[in-house]
């Protein structure tokens, strides 16, 4: 028989660089001294204290937004813009334009606070996964703000991708064809019996839940769309119009019946890729993003997950545990395998080496410059990640953004704000001297254990000697100033944008 | 000392520089310049630059090149259309006429179009598209790229690099504003991509004197050994190397002021500075720009004629910049979509989802006027167009009379090359 693809590390395997691994994978990193705790956790409590991490508290750290900016006209309103239409009563219809100017312009200045509010959540979370199924979740079911053009709906979609983040992935895909923003974004509000729009019901299958091709047809799309219809929203709320939904007979995968859009999603979810498609995306974006087709072993792996979930119903807890229990997740060639979001770039920045924050927006800015701009994805295939991250541009643009974040010094041609507030990297000495059992700190062991650290790999000889070198001809300058010299260097390294 | 590792050690100077392989450190395009000396001489047009302008989110072409005589294109698109000449709507006003006879013109707001197909610098191919059209926009888009049918592999142009004798791999072969594209993406040939020029370098450099040469042996030092060639890592290091490659040249040529005046828009800064780096003579054969928000499924007449009027206006100033530069004769530019929309509007005053739709290509030296045959507005495949030009015929054109390529090499496959340039 074939070995587990799933079979468990071993405890004692469970070393103090697989717990940096499984932090900086299923979290944003962190200092030392959290390492630590979390390898001497062994292997099944630390995946237990990342994947358990409770359910949203309803009302300590749930930020309210605005809702009413973009309130539909009450009775009165819309009479009185009647009214002013009729009667040509341009003063009216002048003040109604600049109220809507000045909504659009409230909403706006609305989602670039909530793109504040959720990196800074990103940054300084305590339940790290959470945030960072929510990110993913953002990214597979993506809508964008420029289309959606409501705040308010795009901070519901972030609760329900946060309440749901390791939760039911069939749940989330039935909440997503009664989500206003998503039913917005793919233009299902428009979708009508006699008058179909496809654009949902193809991205459902293709982008969503089943892959490109993997067991539908151009016309399981065409009767998906008539399922849809009247599927829309009034306000903030989902509303079914039963007048303009489509109650004909539909044949949906070889199944005649009157099925609405609930029934197309639970067609969906009948069909093998379901399972295997969301899985392959878990594993890219938490395990290897290696470009192309995965390996035989990796595919394996994949097959192994996606019979997991549905063997749980599409609860994604068991399968979490078991991808970041399993030996083949700490495999050598998994090992700073990932290419960093730009979020991720950030986060683990400041968490590992404990650097100020200086500005969240600042580096909200700075992620979209990098590509990531939250609450805006490229479009409804979300970011592709991997490479696509990586360019001769956004290279530089990482390398200034942790020149930033050690020292303050702002990136000229961005809103960066400067910010001198001291970042004090000394604390990672006290590593140094607890692992070298005596007082090595030596330009060697620095530069060692820095490049280590922070590269989530084994360093090459000449970065480690590059940076002890630096190390030796600043020997006279303030301890503190060299480190964060040494990190400045460490962080421009091609290999610090893996993880 | 260092503890022994996976890797061989290496010569380490004090000073911090790096030496390694010439293959891995030594920049790409200085290997090549010393690889064509050996060589000599190809006696290719080594002056000739291809633009290409995507048009992203699939550009209604039936609105862009309007078939004003058609009753079936008024039938299908009661609210929408664009009124001919003479006949101009309230909504849409009417279309500028390329064709009288035929009764084909352009949307109202393609004036920049238009006076460049007047002044014998634009021709429009009509009804591009492939056989079996996918409408997912991220498949046909990738179809487009690779100029595969299943839209798998390496972009086209990344392979016109990787295979044609002229066009061997090179450092600043391909510039991309913005995202890299995979039309750029060969097997080795990689394009150089950056959004803007302002933040082309490292700002730690201002730090301390003493961290400018180990940033640059670090960046510089290419694909270590020992790292295995397949890797996110090797791939990381050759594009750092390509980005200190890169930085010098490229903030040196985007500083200087155009020659003529821009629009402000996004594709016009775009065409900007591509038109820069072509008056700073880089050595660049291919550059790409990009603009989006073609996918205009509802209440698509305002939106979809600012688009035009961006699209037309800033390829307009860039044509007038490259004749103001004495480039106009050596540079073709290709504007695409990843195909047009449905025929008839839908219930949103929008369009879906459709097949074929018009390629432009702009220049000096391009067979200007109208091209290939205006697809059926009669003989609809299921609704939608059927393509009368298979967009690889484009691209074979431009590949053997342009950039002097053999096409079938490149595209993988014989394509009957489309007449696009002037004897």
């Amino acid at each position: 028989m074939a070995p587990n693809p799933l079979r468990p590390l071993p405890n004692e395997a469970f070393d103090y660089w697989k717990a940096l691994h499984l932090l900086n994978r299923a979290g944003f990193g962190g200092t030392p001294a959290t390492v630590r705790t979390l390898a001497n956790l062994g292997v099944e409590k630390a995946v237990e204290s990342l994947v358990e991490f409770g359910s949203p508290n309803a009302t300590s750290d749930r930020q309210t937004w605005d809702a009413s900016i973009r309130r539909p006209p009450t009775a009165e309103e819309r009479s009185i813009a009647e009214r002013a239409r009729r009667e040509n009563d341009e003063a009216t219809l002048a003040r109604l334009q600049r109220e809507r100017n000045e909504r659009d312009a409230t909403d706006r200045t609305q989602i670039q606070s909530m793109r504040t509010w959720w990196m800074g959540r990103l940054i300084e979370t305590s339940r790290p996964l959470e945030e960072k199924l929510t990110l993913f979740w953002h990214g597979h079911f993506a809508a964008g703000y420029r289309t959606v053009q409501d705040s308010y709906h795009m901070a519901r979609q972030n609760e329900l991708f946060r309440s749901n983040a390791a939760g039911n992935f069939r749940s989330l895909a039935h909440a997503m064809v009664r989500d206003p923003a998503m039913l917005k974004y793919l233009d299902n509000d428009e979708n009508r019996r006699g008058r179909p729009n496809e654009n949902l019901a193809r991205e459902l299958m293709e982008l969503f839940v089943l892959g490109e091709g993997n067991g539908y047809t151009e016309s399981d799309i065409k009767e998906g769309a008539r399922a849809l219809t009247g599927y829309t929203f009034s306000d903030d709320e989902f509303v079914f119009e039963a007048g303009n939904h489509d109650s004909t007979p539909k044949l949906l995968f070889g199944k005649r019946g009157d099925f609405d859009g609930d029934d197309f999603v639970r067609l969906i979810f009948e069909r093998q890729a379901a399972s295997d498609f969301v899985c392959l995306k878990l594993f890219r974006f938490f395990v290897n993003d290696l470009p192309g087709t995965p390996s035989e072993e990796s595919q394996a792996f994949v097959r192994a997950l996606g019979k997991l979930l549905r063997e749980n119903k599409f609860e994604l807890r068991p399968v979490l545990k078991a991808l970041f229990r399993s030996e083949y997740f700490y495999a050598a060639q998994h090992i700073a395998s990932v290419i960093k979001s730009p979020v991720q770039l950030i986060a683990q920045a400041v968490r590992s080496y404990r650097t100020p924050v200086r500005s969240i927006e600042s580096m909200a800015s700075a992620a979209g410059l990098m590509g990531q701009d939250l609450f805006q994805p490229p479009n409804v295939k979300g970011w592709e990640g991997g490479r696509s991250w990586i360019n001769t541009s956004t290279l530089f643009v990482r390398h200034n953004v942790l020149v930033y974040l050690l020292t303050g010094r702002v990136p000229t041609g961005t809103r960066f704000d400067a910010n001198s507030d001291r970042c004090d990297v000394t604390h990672l000495l006290s590593e140094i001297r607890e692992s070298g059992g005596d007082e090595d700190v030596s330009p060697q062991s620095i530069a060692r254990f820095l490049c280590r650290f922070s590269l989530a790999t084994r360093p090459h000889p000449d970065r480690i000697a590059a940076i002890a070198n630096f190390l030796t001809t600043t020997a006279s300058a303030p301890e503190n100033d060299r480190l964060l010299g040494a990190l400045a260097l460490i962080t421009a390294m091609p290999e610090y944008q893996l993880c | 000392m260092t503890t022994p590792t996976p890797y061989s050690r290496r010569i380490f100077l004090q000073h911090g520089v790096t030496l390694a392989s010439m293959a891995a450190t030594i920049p790409q395009f200085i290997q090549q310049s010393a690889l064509g000396m050996l060589l000599g001489g190809s006696g290719v047009p080594e002056e000739r630059v291809l633009v290409i302008i995507q048009l992203g989110g699939g550009n209604d072409g039936l609105n862009t090149v309007v078939p004003f005589g058609s009753r079936e294109y008024y039938a299908a698109r009661p609210s929408i259309a664009i009124g001919g000449p003479g006949t101009p709507r309230d909504q849409t006003g009417q279309a500028l006429v390329l064709d009288q006879a035929k009764g084909i013109g352009l949307h109202p707001n393609l004036t920049g179009i238009k006076e460049l197909f007047d002044g014998g610098r634009a021709a429009v191919i009509q009804g591009v598209g492939y056989p079996n059209p996918n409408r997912s926009h991220f498949t046909s888009m990738d179809i487009w790229h690779t100029a595969r049918t299943d839209g798998k592999g390496t972009g086209w142009v990344g392979r016109y690099f990787d295979c044609t004798c002229n066009g061997t791999p090179s450092t600043e072969g391909a510039v991309a504003i913005g995202q890299a594209p995979l039309a750029m993406m060969g097997e080795t040939q990689k394009p150089i991509a950056f959004e803007s020029a302002e933040m082309f370098r490292w700002l730690g450099d201002d730090l301390h004197k003493a961290l400018h040469d180990p940033y640059q042996a670090i960046n510089r030092a290419g694909s270590l050994d020992g790292i295995e060639p397949n890797t996110q890592m090797n791939f990381l290091m050759r594009t750092s190397l390509d980005a200190q490659v890169s930085s010098d040249r490229i903030r040196n040529a985007v500083n200087k002021q155009p020659l003529v005046a821009y629009p402000q828009s996004s594709l016009a800064n775009q065409l900007r500075t591509i038109g820069a780096m072509i008056r700073d003579g880089m050595k660049t054969r291919v550059y790409y720009a990009s603009i989006s928000g073609f996918d205009t499924h509802g209440g698509q007449l305002g939106t979809h004629g600012n688009l035009m009027r961006q699209f037309g206006d800033a390829v307009l100033a860039f044509q007038n910049d490259l004749k103001a530069q004495g480039n106009d004769e050596r540079v073709a530019t290709l504007c695409f979509s990843e195909f047009g929309r449905r025929v008839a509007q839908n219930g949103s005053a929008g369009t879906d989802h459709g097949t074929a739709g018009p390629v432009f290509l702009l220049g000096a030296k391009v067979r200007a006027g109208l091209l290939g045959e205006h697809p059926s507005m009669t003989d609809l495949d299921q609704g939608d167009l059927r393509h009368t030009v298979d967009f690889r015929s484009v691209y074979a054109g431009i590949l053997e009379d342009w950039l002097v390529a053999p096409s079938a090499k490149v595209l993988d496959g014989a394509f009957q090359k489309a007449a696009l340039f002037r004897a």
